[in-house]
């Protein structure tokens, strides 16, 4: 065992209640170092689980009609662009890139949706509703409606249609039900309440109507062509990355989620800095403790330390043993810290099945490496100061008292 | 005889301007190979303050300090650092053992220390030093443990540790009953006489003076 090592060891062991007390004082920093890591990475994946959970994570729409002007910028000359509108927007050659978009790894589904707006219509009762034509079983591939489901299934036939619960409550309707459907086209079908869902997401709730594809191009006057097509990946923090692609393979539009939630993503971001400042609160409590319970320890073994000096130790020797002391509290405090954070957090269940007004803590997100590796960084540096000072103790001083 | 340490001309002075208080007044000291010396002297002849410079724990404020053909007056404090560990061994008056190591590791710090762990045979060397000082039976206890005159002899093992030229104590026996004063004396003596070590004893002691086969006076920061 290295002797400045030895050392260090002994002083530590010798003093085990003031060890014990500043190990504890350390783990305790790192405690909350992890429980801040593990609440705000929970809290980022509850939120984004419930708000981003039933949306398309990428979105691919045909590109714009739109004309493109071959003019440069600087040509000196006015040109008015008009958006085109002779044509619906539509995607005629989906099929042709399915295969390719479903066949990517990182996609767990992929939707053909018809979208459009109308009016369902009871009696005098009219409620105006976004209805969304998919495939008859992926009602559930993007929005988990079968988890959410109130009343009825999800099985959508060419006269069926799946409602949010509010909208059934508006126009008091229930399962089993006939409603009729008028599009924006004028085109009007009588459909049978097949389900009911409640998403707690209004707009989903009190607007959306789900039909089949097939019903939906009745509504809807489209023979063929879809309107976008909705994708569901693994991992939603890689949208952005992986609508690039989609729209580098395909030529199409391709629009990641993250452009839609602006707003989420600056809150996660602002979550995530507070956190940051209180880890850093804690690291610096820790530094600070650390550093004046050493530099204690240099007056009170002043004595020695010049005697040591006078020995044949070396001011770099003396500087090891203290650096060490900082280093062995880090590393135990971090490990004991880590160790009762993990333990703590265990039981917890994970964000995505945390129950509503549960406290989001997610486990896997404890930065435990990171809490230990900064806080044994953060408790040499502690040690910096007191070090320099013990070895700049003059043994003459100290042997003369 | 060999001269083993030379100093010239030595001057020492704590302070500045008017505050200046000159200790050592232009010294001059040659100790031989194998001398065992008395530094006597009323106090603040400046005995302590010779004592310091002549361990290298100080650098005088001006004049010559050789020892074993070395100018340790231009040497950096690391030089000196390593010097004092190889060269010269110390006894103090309040034996300054440290208080949470045993007896055995406190003897073979000065090696330990050299060497960067504890080897077996700086361990071997360190209870061989205990065992002559007569502490074989207390070589684990902890210094703490440990009466005034079996802490004075741990530290007499200690300075012997890395077999240094040079023993410098100070006031070795000051804190010690005439009997343990005695015991220390004689074996300071038995160890001078064995090993050929030179030791410089400083003592208020006239008795302890003249076990000494050489007595050195300072007065007024001269060796008279």
């Amino acid at each position: 065992m290295p002797y400045a090592f030895k050392i260090a060891l002994r002083y530590l062991t010798a003093t085990k209640t003031q060890t014990g007390l500043l190990v504890a004082g350390v783990a305790v920093g790192v405690f909350v170092f992890i429980f801040m890591s593990a609440l705000i990475g929970g809290l980022a994946v509850f939120l984004v689980q419930r708000t981003v959970g039933d949306i398309a994570h990428v979105t691919v729409e045909a590109p714009s009609r739109d004309p493109v002007s071959l003019l440069p910028d600087d040509a000196g000359v006015l040109v008015v662009e008009q958006r085109a509108t002779t044509q619906r927007n539509q995607l005629r050659t989906a099929n042709a890139f399915l295969p390719l978009i479903s066949a990517m790894p990182e996609v767990v589904a992929v939707s053909q949706q018809i979208i459009g707006n109308g009016f369902l219509v009871r009696g005098q009762a009219t409620a105006p509703v976004t209805v969304t034509g998919v495939e008859d079983n992926k009602v559930s591939a993007i929005a988990d409606i079968e988890s959410n489901l109130v009343a009825g299934d999800t099985m959508l036939t060419n006269s069926t249609v799946i409602i949010g619960k509010t909208l059934a409550e508006d126009l008091g309707l229930s399962v089993g039900q006939v409603v009729r459907l008028r599009s924006e086209r004028d085109v009007e079908r009588s459909l049978v309440v097949e389900g009911i869902f409640e998403l707690g997401v209004e707009g989903l709730d009190a607007r959306a109507a789900f039909v089949s594809l097939a019903t939906a191009r009745t509504l809807f006057d489209l023979p063929q062509g879809i309107s976008r097509i909705e994708i569901k990946l693994a991992d939603l923090n890689r949208a952005d990355a992986m609508a690039a692609r989609i729209a580098a393979e395909t030529g199409l539009d391709a629009t990641p989620w993250t452009e839609g939630n602006a707003q989420l993503l600056d809150g996660l971001r602002a979550q995530a800095n507070s956190g940051n400042l209180i880890k850093a609160f804690a690291l610096i409590t820790i530094v600070i403790g650390v550093a004046s319970a050493l530099l204690l320890s240099t007056y009170r073994r002043r004595s020695e330390i010049g005697i040591m000096r006078a020995m044949g130790a070396s001011r770099r020797f003396v500087v090891v043993v203290f650096v060490l002391q900082g280093t062995l509290i880090g590393l135990v405090g971090g490990l004991v810290g880590a160790g009762l954070g993990y333990l703590t957090l265990l039981p917890f269940p994970l964000p995505e099945l945390s129950p509503p007004g549960g406290l989001p803590i997610d486990v896997r997100q404890g930065s435990y490496g990171l809490a230990i590796a900064l806080t044994t960084i953060g408790a040499i540096l502690a040690a910096i100061l007191p070090a320099r000072s013990a070895a700049r103790v003059d043994p003459v001083t100290v042997i003369g008292q | 005889m060999t001269v083993l340490l030379d100093v010239h001309n030595l001057v020492k002075t704590y302070g500045e301007g008017e505050a200046a208080t000159r200790v050592l007044k232009g010294l001059d000291l040659t100790l031989e190979e194998g001398e065992f010396a008395a530094l006597l002297g009323p106090s603040g002849s400046g005995k302590s303050t010779l004592l310091t410079i002549l361990g290298t724990l100080m650098k005088p404020t001006s004049g010559e300090h050789h020892m074993l053909g070395e100018d340790l007056t231009i040497a950096s404090d690391a030089e000196l650092t390593e010097f004092r560990n190889r060269h010269i061994g110390f006894v103090f008056q309040f034996h300054h053992l440290l208080p949470d190591f045993t007896a055995l590791e406190n003897v073979m710090f000065p090696t330990a220390v050299r060497q960067g762990r504890e080897t077996r045979a700086a361990r071997e060397r360190a209870r061989e030093l205990l065992v002559r000082v007569g502490l074989e039976e207390r070589v684990d206890f902890l210094a703490t443990e440990l009466s005034g005159g079996q802490k004075q002899r741990v530290a007499i093992a200690r300075a012997l540790m890395n077999q240094p030229e040079l023993v410098l104590a100070d006031e070795p026996t000051g804190n010690l009953d005439r009997e343990s004063a005695g015991q220390v004396m004689e074996l300071l003596s038995e160890i001078n006489e064995n090993e050929k070590t030179t030791f410089l004893i400083s003592t208020h002691d006239e008795k302890i003076a003249a076990s000494c086969r050489r007595q050195i006076n300072v007065v007024d920061g001269k060796v008279t």
